[in-house]
């Protein structure tokens, strides 16, 4: 294996809440390979998005804090920079996309600006060349008639065609890694389609890598390469895709897939997961799932379940699964 | 000759029938100006959609944002007023009954919303709020049995009476999901309403209310119009599926046929659109790939709606409007590649 272009080492961020110091995300590690999509897959409140957010360390502070960990991109800690230096990488190395495009656009400002912006802010390219190159983005993206409509303004574009120009901003200064947090959760399904097959098509071509956040399984199924299923603040799970939809080994991952209605299997009971999902608050002492968890054992209430291998590239967080 | 006593019209419904739409139209007026008021265009949300529900059966309506679904579903309880078109509800023709008579009609039909926060009053118990729609309607004389009749609403949603007391904010979203199906089946109604009930749950919940719906179903008879943009959800629940696009049903099918040999073009756009949970199954789906989005229902195009995304589409697809029609028994389209 090659060395990984992004290894996260233990991740811990907390926020302070009225209801007390909030662990969001618990002791988080995984890395992503050149090239890779990675998925964190999990519900609300499991951490995907922070674990997301503290990469490019966009947590509010306060009320949030990185408490712990490594956040090693291209060999170099992210942790450990300035702001200068921080700033440097967002837009530039590492690119997000988020869920709800319009409130990451300038309303104020033309699609053209904005999509200019970062190529003239990082690479020092002369606002007239800058402008060429973002006329050529949204050709890229498949925005027809670039030329005029980069003389529009966001509220003059439909959903797709706005998170279509977040992916021509997050391509801007070619990346070595997107972030794409629910990219496709406001839009409808054929929608969600073009722009998802649109991400994947252009990482493929500039070789970039994707962690793609997402709570759709059958969007997992279609995109990634390896999954990291999250909950309760840490990953329970993580496989390459096939393996991990062939044979789940922590019974979170099982329930989740046996809840979900399939497109391809009317009729089957679905088997829901009982219970709540955990209160972040008032995390039990031992594995966050146990409380829900048919297979559970004392030692799963008593002590937290580490993320070891189980099989080939195959990790998962649980004492039941021998 | 002419006959001259009028014939004798045919019945409207079958007894199996609990619903029926006809030719239903929900119309919105724009308006621009402020002292001199005038409309400047339409919106046919909802333009000429048909369905028949039986009872005991789900039918899942689907379609994208601006398909007109909701719509439909406001118009059928009398909730939105019907440009024009005939609802037959229970075997009787509702569309122009005034309020006074809507309220008995109201009893047997309800709704269940899709935001189990926004849909409950904060300040009342969950005992007030199932019991509010039997004080409206009068059932409330009895106080002992308007407890034992809450806490068997409670029972049948899985929850437990001593719930009863708490207050909204006490529960969880799916829990709250469960308190307004309670509440919407106080009056014991043939037919629910459901609009996107699971989609702001989180997938672990999702399936515990979908077997709630379907156990609830079974125990007591009920008729579902089920609507919702997630075409795995609406499969999983439903008998059978219409599809909506732009105000038009384009196709009703049953719930298998419409995944495995859908015949419009913008249904089988739609399935493929979808992925499923398996990436073996992935890999080897064919992807039908449907260009642009839904256009503003303001301006829908001329002839067929689906035309200027359709990769099918002929010359005659921009001109004639396909009408809604039965190629094969249980089947429906409006489509000009099946004769439509």
């Amino acid at each position: 294996m090659t060395a990984p272009l992004l290894q996260v080492e233990n991740l811990t961020t907390r926020f302070r809440s009225d209801r007390g110091l909030v662990t969001a995300v618990d002791g988080v590690s995984f890395d992503v390979q050149p090239g890779e999509t990675v998925a964190i897959v999990g519900e609300s409140g499991s951490g995907k998005s922070v674990t997301a957010l503290s990469i490019l360390r966009l947590i509010p502070d306060p009320p949030g804090k990185i408490a712990n960990g490594q956040i090693l991109f291209e060999g170099q800690d992210l942790l450990t920079l300035d702001d200068p230096g921080i700033r440097a990488v967002r837009g530039n190395k590492i690119a997000m996309i988020f869920q709800e495009p319009m409130s990451s656009l300038n309303p104020s400002l033309t699609v053209g600006l904005q999509v200019a912006e970062p190529i003239n802010q990082h690479r020092g390219t002369p606002w007239a060349k800058a402008y060429e190159l973002a006329q050529e983005l949204i050709g890229r993206v498949r925005i027809g008639d670039a030329a005029s409509r980069l003389r529009s303004f966001p509220h003059q574009y439909s959903g797709g065609m706005r998170q279509r120009v977040m992916i021509a901003m997050a391509l801007a200064c070619a990346p070595r890694l997107i972030i794409a947090d629910e990219p496709t959760t406001a839009l409808d399904v054929t929608v969600q389609a073009q722009i998802l097959d649109l991400l994947k098509e252009v990482t493929r071509e500039t070789g970039s890598s994707l962690i793609l956040i997402t709570h759709d399984l059958g969007v997992v199924a279609r995109y990634a390469d390896r999954v990291a299923v999250m909950y309760g603040g840490r990953i329970v799970e993580m496989a390459p895709a096939r393996a991990l939809y062939k044979s789940p080994r922590h019974p979170y991952t099982r329930g989740l897939m046996a809840s979900v209605p399939r497109l391809d299997g009317g009729g089957r009971r679905l088997v829901p997961i009982e219970g709540q999902p955990p209160n972040l608050a008032d995390l039990p002492s031992g594995c966050a799932f146990a409380p829900r968890c048919r297979s559970a054992i004392d030692r799963c209430r008593n002590e937290r379940p580490a993320l070891t291998v189980a099989a080939d590239s195959h990790l998962r967080a649980c004492f039941a699964d021998a | 000759m002419l006959d001259a006593a009028p014939r004798a019209t045919p019945p409207t419904s079958e007894p199996s029938e609990l619903l029926r739409v006809e030719n239903l139209k929900v119309h919105f007026p724009v308006t621009k100006g402020v002292i001199f008021n005038r409309q400047v265009a339409t919106i046919k949300a909802v333009d000429g959609v048909s369905f028949a529900i039986r009872r005991g059966e789900t039918l899942g309506l689907v379609g994208e944002s601006g398909s007109g679904k909701s719509t439909t579903g406001l118009a059928v309880l009398r909730m939105l007023a019907a440009t024009s078109g005939r609802i037959i509800f229970e075997g009787r023709d509702i569309t122009g009954l005034d309020r006074l008579q809507m309220l008995s009609i109201r009893q047997r039909m309800q709704m269940v919303y899709q935001d189990p926060y926004g849909s409950l009053n904060p300040r009342m118990t969950v005992r007030n709020i199932i019991g509010e729609p039997l004080t409206v309607h009068g059932f409330d004389a009895d106080r002992a049995a308007m407890r034992a009749k809450v806490d068997q609403l409670l029972a049948n949603v899985g929850l437990l009476p001593e719930m009863a007391d708490r207050y909204p904010h006490e529960f969880s979203g799916g829990q709250r999901q469960r308190i307004g199906i309670a509440g919407s089946l106080a009056l014991e109604p043939s037919l629910l309403i459901a609009d996107e009930p699971v989609s702001a749950l989180d997938v672990s919940i999702q399936a515990q209310v979908i077997n709630l719906f379907m156990d609830l179903q079974e125990r007591l008879g009920l008729t579902y119009l089920f609507i919702a943009h997630d075409l795995a959800v609406v499969r999983h629940i439903s008998t059978r599926i219409a599809v909506m696009y732009l105000g038009r049903i384009v196709e009703i099918a049953n719930r298998d046929d419409i995944y495995k040999s859908p015949l419009h073009p913008y249904t089988e756009a739609l399935m493929a659109a979808v992925p499923v949970a398996d990436p073996e199954i992935e890999a080897t789906r064919p992807r039908v790939v449907v260009t642009g989005e839904v256009p503003s229902a303001l301006r829908p195009p001329s002839g067929c709606r689906f035309h200027p995304r359709c990769p099918m589409a002929m010359a005659k697809c921009k001109t004639d409007d396909p009408e809604l029609i039965t190629p094969a028994p249980g089947r429906a389209v409006a489509c000009h590649l099946h004769g439509g």
